[in-house]
């Protein structure tokens, strides 16, 4: 579902992604972890079609997503880090505006919508302005959302980041019910390595832009001769603890923070 | 089509869902009525050129929906700020349509917010002396507004932060207000101040509404259209590429 062959991407002289390759199957969950900056996102970015690579070659359900952007697009749901919704709208308001996005029938985008609402539990706060949700239930907006366009792939970007386990749990439920239901393709990020090794049937290790190992949990255990993913991935990446710079997007997410998410 | 006008529908929500934003752009163009419309107005009438009122309204209008046009297109940071541009921007539709949902939304907003301008001058007793001319009026505004919108999307998209904003405000939007002619006749200026007022799109928006609402000309309606059409177009395809050229 997707193939990535020596993908490599530059920032300048920063070498963020160094010749990468690896398979996802369809239907597969796979988890791409690393520590804080060593090039998650980055490849997210481009297998999602808003960074290009430097060089290097990405096929997503066979096309690529430098030339077949707009059908690329509509094949993945995508859950960033941080929230992408509109705080002023509510929260049907905001699935609507994503099916009219993604070109979905107003008849299927009512069905799918009251469907996925409910499955997530959030039938009831339906007419709330997601202003007014906690984290938990954005995210799990969000990530209804996502599936709202009966995507091949869902990308979800460190989804539990700032929840609490009651919600994390249950977030999962729901990811993995409609992973076998739908037979969506998972690819996610995440620091928790108690997630992903519950949830994850494979997974790549990435570390200063390179992959460092892949397989499955048990797999990765083994090779590294520990017990768990934690120590499988300490055992893999090293104990030094990641500085990154905050940018000015950084320091405006706090702000926004701080002023409380008005949108 | 359906993504410009939900877009669209998007910008309207937003606008009738801040009631506290709505009533605090009535602020500034009070103050320019009452300050300087009853202010200068003795003055102004001493010099021969008639009621201040009468020919200050039309430029209050213009200011208001240059800066609320403006603002909604720099509003584009918000989105950026807290994630909803995104969603927009990963969908599979061509950015130029939710560029175009976009402006149109913030453009629409911006004409009502004239219109409610219009109303306040009313109040404050700004009579207009033709009728006539109501879908030129109208005309004028939007093109004002399209103008200012697509102009705050292209500034909008190049902002990492909206800590340049305050530079924004005194370097551009204000000098746009204060070299117009909103506040003072085109006629008889220094020879410097002629050249810039007739080089900033906002005169001709401020003149266009004048001669439309109280038959006062300095350029003629239809140097005023031309122009204004001619910069929409411009700032349009501009902010339009501007806006495909953001990086998140």
């Amino acid at each position: 579902m997707i193939q990535v062959q020596n993908l490599v991407r530059k920032f300048g002289d920063f070498q963020a992604v160094k010749d990468i390759s690896f398979d996802v199957k369809p239907g597969e969950l796979f988890a791409f972890l690393g520590p804080n900056g060593a090039g998650k996102t980055t490849t997210i970015k481009m297998l999602t079609t808003l960074l290009h690579p430097t060089s290097g070659s990405i096929l997503i359900d066979g096309l690529d997503p430098a030339k077949h952007q707009h059908e690329v697009r509509s094949r993945f749901g995508i859950v960033f880090q941080d929230s992408s919704v509109d705080g002023e709208l509510t929260a049907w308001e905001n699935m609507d505006l994503h099916g009219v996005l993604y070109h979905v029938p107003r008849k299927v985008r009512r069905e799918r919508t009251e469907q996925l609402l409910k499955l997530f539990e959030l039938w009831e706060k339906k007419d709330q302005r997601m202003k007014t949700f906690s984290g938990g239930m954005r995210r799990r907006l969000e990530i209804a959302r996502g599936f709202l366009h009966t995507p091949k792939i869902l990308f979800l970007d460190e989804p539990t980041l700032g929840l609490d386990p009651q919600s994390r749990n249950q977030l999962w439920t729901h990811v993995k019910a409609l992973n076998e239901s739908e037979k969506v393709t998972v690819f996610l990020t995440t620091h928790y390595m108690d997630e992903a090794e519950r949830v994850a049937q494979r997974i790549a290790v990435i570390d200063h832009g390179a992959i460092v190992a892949q397989g499955s949990p048990a797999e990765l255990k083994q090779q590294t001769q520990t017990d768990t993913l934690e120590a499988a991935f300490l055992k893999l990446t090293g104990s030094a603890i990641r500085d990154e710079s905050a940018n000015s997007m950084d320091q405006m997410r706090q702000m926004a923070r701080m002023w409380g998410n008005r949108r | 089509m359906n993504v410009i006008y939900i877009l669209w529908l998007r910008s309207l929500k937003h606008w009738v869902r801040s009631p506290a934003q709505i009533v605090a752009s009535f602020g500034q163009p009070l103050l320019y009525l009452v300050g300087l419309g009853y202010g200068l107005g003795p003055t102004f009438a001493k010099a021969g050129n008639g009621s201040y009122l009468q020919f200050l309204a039309p430029g209050v209008i213009g200011v208001t929906v240059l800066f609320s046009g403006a603002f909604s297109g720099i509003g584009l940071i918000w989105d950026r700020q807290f994630g909803f541009l995104k969603e927009t921007l990963v969908a599979p539709v061509p950015r130029l349509w939710v560029m175009i949902g976009r402006t149109l939304g913030g453009a629409t907003v911006a004409m009502i917010q004239g219109l409610l301008v219009f109303i306040l001058c009313l109040v404050f007793g700004f009579r207009p002396t033709t009728l006539l001319a109501v879908p030129l009026f109208f005309l004028t505004m939007a093109l004002i507004a399209i103008v200012c919108c697509a102009f705050g999307t292209a500034i909008g998209a190049r902002m990492q932060s909206m800590q340049a904003f305050p530079l924004i405000m005194n370097f551009v939007m204000m000098p746009l207000f204060f070299l117009s002619g909103a506040l003072y006749p085109l006629q008889g200026l220094p020879k410097a101040l002629q050249v810039i007022t007739s080089v900033n799109p906002l005169s001709y928006g401020v003149d266009g509404l004048r001669a439309t609402l109280i038959g006062q000309s300095h350029f003629g309606i239809p140097w005023d259209l031309g122009v204004l059409g001619a910069v929409a177009a411009v700032l349009l395809v501009f902010g339009a590429w501007s806006f495909s050229k953001i990086e998140l």
